[in-house]
């Protein structure tokens, strides 16, 4: 297992290397001249060479993008160019909040659609099966930050039950949170419900119910079990949504996350946040699908087989 | 006897998959909203003028709420909501399907030659559809408008790249199964050109799943280039665009909350549309699948 995962920490070398090639060359080549922003729009010619020197931006796109990569290896992405910050530092500073939202998004859509799912499968064809895929139906249909304008309505403008904007302890966080983990719900409950549709008609799980287990057992033990891997195939495909796509969530909420970091600098043309932010983002991802697939074998014994062949 | 066998052998997959489809009521409500949709949208050209009743303010009338005059009501400078939504379904409908059409002709010739030659061509597409994959869609497209401008046009482009991914996914992974069957062979062998075997035998052999998804991606797309347009940066105001018409009813979701919640419906039952429509059709083209 340990020589599996290390041999896929490797692997994520290459992924990000190309990864943040494309990132690195497409922001730098597109993005204007940098000195003139940083040198600000009273400087003189000379003073915006000046910075320009300062910067190394006079060195082949080639040669930056080389001592780039070499500052990565230490940890240094570089200097935002409009708050002046370590670019790095401000990733981890607002690592936190998108952690927290993601989390309990996840949790939301995890604890309400595995259920949803089960049941309508074990309901196929009858109208509470109906119910729950309209459900999921409109749930994959809706735009994601309408939802949220409209919890906001109910929820905080009328009701006043929670706050609509900000990060301040739990009660800020329920909104966003459910915003984000419905529109995951919605996917989730349909992936469950095929995925036991798949398994329920099995010869095992009619050996179950014949050696005398209760329904319950059988739904869950041997139906849910088994039709795992691919809701956790669905769930970690979305994860990289989640983390890095609540962009638009993080804007209805004003949450202090990754996403609406990289939406402020990306239009204020602040090409080593944006950059250094996405390369960490897909860093993360690639990490995510790794602990996903280490979840799968710890979900399913014949991958855990696998590995240790290995 | 005999004529029955005839009938069912000349059926071709499209008037099959009709048939099928015909029997799914989802399916055709979506369909039927569509086309209602879509005569509304070329309508709305006649009907309204731009200038005055689409962009034209008139402040002695705004604010008001859904009545018999205005069936949606009016927004904050007074432009009837009920004309604005059908116009603007020219743009979401248009972009979206525009987009869909661009990523559909990359994704399919990346996808056909990654899938038909493999090796180091293989590589190099997949590897870079991985990455684009990785990335959310939503962050791809902000980043390239944010570098191309905000217009119509870009709006397009940055869309088209994540439709482009999937096509191509789609496509490769259809071609490889087909590419070792016995007819691409014998193509092979009477000498026909590799293109002309990708274009007339591997791509009319993997369109089932690429029609399906076409469907549902355009309503993707459609909330997609709405979400561009609510942060800021899709169709630029004061074109008529669904996600901007939401985007200004933020600031009056106290008082005049349907300016907010009418184009979000809007899009919504849309997008249900489409979803119908690509489930139901998924089902026809493939009986197998249906769950």
């Amino acid at each position: 297992m340990w020589k599996y995962i290390l041999k896929r920490l490797i692997q994520m070398i290459p992924a990000i290397l190309i990864t943040s090639f494309i990132i690195y060359f497409s922001m730098n080549l597109t993005s204007g001249d940098p000195a003139m922003l940083v040198a600000g729009e009273k400087a003189t010619p000379a003073q915006v060479e000046q910075v320009r020197q300062e910067l190394g931006l006079n060195d082949p796109i080639v040669i930056r993008y080389l001592k780039y990569m070499g500052g990565m290896i230490r940890g240094d992405l570089g200097t935002s160019y409009v708050t002046k910050q370590d670019v790095f530092k401000t990733f981890m500073s607002r690592l936190p909040a998108t952690l927290e939202l993601s989390f309990a998004s996840v949790l939301i859509a995890v604890l309400v659609s595995i259920p949803l799912g089960i049941y309508t499968a074990v309901n196929q064809n009858s109208w509470k099966d109906t119910a729950g895929m309209i459900f999921a139906l409109f749930g994959v249909s809706m735009p994601n930050f309408w939802l949220g304008l409209m919890l906001i309505v109910l929820f905080s403008l009328n009701l006043g039950w929670f706050p609509s904007s900000g990060r301040a302890g739990f009660q800020s966080l329920v909104l966003p949170a459910v915003t984000v983990g419905l529109g995951l719900a919605a996917l989730i409950t349909r992936t469950t419900r095929s995925s036991m549709l798949d398994v329920i008609r099995q010869d095992y799980m009619r050996t179950a119910r014949a050696k005398g287990a209760s329904e319950r057992r059988v739904i869950y033990k041997h139906g849910l079990n088994n039709a795992l891997i691919p809701i956790i195939t669905v769930i970690g495909l979305q994860l990289s949504n989640v983390l890095t796509g609540s962009v638009l969530a993080e804007t209805v909420f004003s949450w202090p996350g990754i996403g609406r970091l990289i939406f402020d600098h990306i239009s204020k043309r602040d090409t080593p946040m944006v950059t250094g932010a996405i390369i960490m983002c897909s860093i993360l991802m690639c990490l995510v699908n790794l602990v996903v697939d280490i979840v799968y074998a710890f979900f399913d014994p014949r991958i855990k087989a696998q590995y240790v062949q290995k | 006897m005999e004529t029955t066998i005839e009938k069912t052998k000349s059926r071709s997959l499209a008037s099959e998959t009709w048939r099928r489809l015909k029997k799914n009521k989802g399916a055709i409500i979506g369909l039927i909203f569509l086309v209602v949709l879509v005569i509304a949208a070329l309508a709305s050209g006649f009907i309204y003028d731009y200038d005055t009743q689409i962009i034209g303010q008139n402040i002695s009338q705004r604010l008001q709420r859904p009545s018999s005059e205005f069936w949606f009501g009016t927004d904050q400078v007074g432009r009837d909501i009920f004309a604005r939504i059908l116009y603007g379904a020219r743009y979401s409908l248009s972009i979206s399907a525009g987009s869909v059409l661009i990523g559909l002709i990359t994704g399919i010739i990346l996808g056909a030659v990654a899938g038909f030659y493999g090796g180091l061509a293989d590589d190099i597409i997949m590897r870079i559809a991985d990455v684009l994959y990785a990335i959310p869609n939503i962050m791809i497209a902000v980043v390239i408008v944010s570098l191309l401008g905000s217009s119509t046009i870009n709006l397009l482009l940055a869309l088209s790249v994540s439709a482009a991914t999937s096509f191509a996914r789609i496509t490769r992974a259809s071609v490889m199964t087909i590419r070792g069957q016995e007819y691409i062979e014998s193509a092979n062998a009477i000498g026909m050109p590799n293109w002309k075997i990708i274009l007339k035998h591997v791509i009319p052999n993997c369109l089932s799943p690429i029609i399906v998804q076409v469907t549902l991606l355009i309503g993707t797309t459609i909330i997609a280039a709405s979400s561009l347009s609510f942060l800021g940066i899709g169709v630029p105001a004061p074109a008529p665009e669904w996600g901007a018409m939401l985007s200004e009813g933020r600031d009056f979701m106290r008082s005049a909350s349907y300016i907010c919640i009418i184009p979000g419906l809007v899009i919504m039952a849309t997008v249900l549309a489409l979803n119908l429509l690509g489930d139901g059709l998924r089902d026809a083209l493939d009986p197998k699948m249906k769950t």
